[in-house]
């Protein structure tokens, strides 16, 4: 998109505005800070399990859910009307609430605005309510509940768009701030999992019953997991950067124009979202690419052709699907925050799961952790509806 | 920045209006009639996949079609430099409903994979970039009410971008048989004399 220098050279700017990360949070199965939820990935820890007889649904199935006890425990600390949110709502707030804690922003600033990521938000309330108002199964209410959870009065913007949400509440965060309708943006991804969501998956045939094996050859599908996460960016000209900030370079999505539920087969999209991603940027200067990687057989085959097509064979890759599952709306927040903090440390992390690499074009995928002094990664991430989308991220000298 | 309002569609339950003009065509009478198959037909379109559809996907579907037509595109031109942008209500509720349906009762179990491809909003986003060749960005947001502040918002970001040409932008609400279709070609435009404003987003939306 091209934000900063699209303006400051259409309208001679004097100074570049850059787009940085303020704070983060991740709440998963695995831990309920970023930091938390960082070390474990290093340690090569999983909590994806099997599940039998979970959400009414006879099939077993792998997933990484959330522990609802602890929820219910960490946001009794927070407030003492926990049982007025549903769990997604409660992961959410907590999410967010731990982002802005020493963050020094005021969230019921009208300089603040709330930007939700969630594919299906409360859908479980489909089966049965009898707790909530008919309303609260919109994704605008969840989303309003959370912002006032904060005093914060702007309307909220839902994104909902397929798996690539968090990293679409990226891009429109981002594009947001360029265009200094506010100065601070907390994005919040959050999915929860519900007979809905893993039946339907189930009906696509698209689980793996192990754990899942992204970019092997003997890949048999994707996991699906439980989290919240939150990232807070703000914009600020280049010679006020914080130090060593994580900046937000570029973000672009584009669609296949192709299936509705299945890739392109040559990558279209997510190559064009990666030209457009990249355009500014050298790739000698990429560190890693954090590809989507859901394990299924296509979708691996379809970021291989991509990041291939694009001359990047020869980078490390990554897909960090086989620690948390699939988080659906926090999958593209979740996977960001882990690589911002892999890239802050100098290193390259592991694609959990991979054996033997086997996709139809052969790309670095990368099986042990490495080191690496380069300062930018690529994060990537494609879903139905044929979007893809493709975000820079690098670090402040 | 001139952004030009080149087409638009305004569809509801009884009313079909494209570039101010009437367009709308009969009901067609028995139980299992729907208005969005009658419009369809009616304007002799030709695209089978329309019958797999949802109708939050066949409403966009059918105003995307008709701005297309209007417009005269050329649907077999792959076009990078288009977006389609839509917004709703309600997401997916509507074929959510019909999902939940096929996994309410474990005696009669059925979860159907053709009516959950269905079960997010973004996907009218795709059937229409997919029937169009369209190769730019598709975005999908969610709101309470119509916005025209925030849709104004998503039309200057979308055209900050020099690279894009044309949006197709929307309000895209299909919910339990209400059918609230809002669909705009912009298009940058030079020597444009009258921008693109809340006020007329909110005038052809009346």
């Amino acid at each position: 998109m091209d934000c900063a220098r699209i303006f400051s050279s259409v309208e001679k700017r004097e100074r570049i505005d850059m787009i940085y990360k303020v704070s983060d949070n991740i709440i998963s199965a695995l831990g309920f800070s970023s930091q938390e939820n960082y070390q474990a990935v290093k340690a090569g820890k999983s909590q994806l399990q099997l599940y039998e007889n979970v959400f009414g649904i006879s099939e077993p199935f792998v997933a990484s859910l959330l522990d609802n006890h602890k929820i219910d425990k960490e946001f009794a600390t927070l407030s003492n009307i926990g049982e007025k949110y549903t769990k997604l709502e409660k992961t959410a707030i907590l999410s967010a609430s731990k982002a802005l804690e020493n963050s020094g922003i005021d969230p019921s600033n009208d300089n603040v605005l709330f930007i939700f990521s969630t594919t299906k938000g409360n859908v479980e309330l489909l089966e049965r309510n009898d707790r909530f108002e008919s309303e609260r199964i919109h994704l605008w209410r969840s989303a309003e509940l959370i912002a006032q959870f904060f005093k914060n009065k702007n309307e909220p913007i839902v994104v909902s768009n397929a798996c690539i949400s968090g990293v679409a509440a990226q891009i429109t965060a981002a594009r947001y701030l360029i265009a200094k309708r506010y100065q601070y943006i907390v994005v919040i991804g959050a999915e929860v999992l519900s007979k809905f969501i893993v039946s339907g998956f189930q009906s696509f045939k698209a689980l793996s019953s192990e754990r899942c094996s992204p970019f092997d050859r003997n890949r048999t599908g994707l996991n699906l997991g439980e989290a919240a996460a939150t990232v807070i960016y703000s914009v600020s000209d280049m010679d006020n950067l914080p130090p060593k900030s994580i900046i937000f370079e570029n973000g672009a999505i584009c669609n296949d124009a192709n299936h509705i539920s299945g890739p392109s087969r040559t990558g279209e999209g997510l190559f064009n979202a990666i030209s457009k991603a990249m355009r500014h940027i050298d790739k000698e200067n990429i560190s890693f690419i954090n590809a989507h990687g859901t394990a299924t057989s296509y979708n691996d085959d379809m970021e291989s052709m991509a990041i291939g097509r694009y001359g990047l064979e020869n980078v490390p890759v990554n897909s960090l699907k086989a620690y948390f599952g699939h988080t659906l709306g926090a999958a593209g927040i979740v996977e960001t925050i882990i690589s911002m903090y892999a890239l802050q440390e100098n290193i390259i992390l592991k694609s959990l799961g991979t054996e033997e690499a086997g996709v139809v074009y052969p790309i670095t995928i990368n099986r042990e952790i490495m080191k690496s002094d380069k300062n930018a990664f690529l994060k990537l991430i494609s879903g139905f509806g044929g979007s893809n989308a493709a975000m820079i991220l690098k670090k402040n000298k | 920045m001139k952004i030009e309002l080149k087409s638009y569609c305004r569809m509801t339950n009884n009313a079909l209006i494209l570039n101010g003009k009437d367009i709308s065509v009969a009901h067609s009478e028995g139980e299992n009639r729907s208005w969005l198959d009658d419009i369809y037909r009616s304007h002799k379109m030709q695209y089978l996949k329309f019958f797999k559809m949802d109708n939050l996907c066949k409403a966009g579907f059918l105003a995307a079609e008709l701005i297309g037509n209007d417009i005269g595109w050329d649907k077999t031109v792959v076009k990078n430099d288009v977006a389609v942008v839509c917004f709703n209500r309600s997401s997916s509720l509507d074929d959510d409903m019909n999902y939940q349906q096929t996994i309410r009762d474990s005696g009669n179990y059925f979860p159907s994979p053709s009516i959950f491809v269905y079960t997010l909003a973004n996907i009218v986003t795709g059937e229409i970039a997919i029937r169009n060749k369209i190769a730019g960005e598709t975005s999908f947001y969610i709101m309470e009410n119509f916005s025209s502040k925030r849709i104004l918002e998503a039309i200057e970001d979308i055209f900050a971008n020099p690279s894009i040409k044309g949006l197709l932008c929307g309000w895209t609400e299909y919910f339990d048989q209400n059918c609230d279709i809002l669909m705009m070609y912009l298009e940058r435009n030079k020597g444009l004399k009258t921008n693109i404003t809340e006020n007329i987003i909110k005038k052809i939306y009346n």
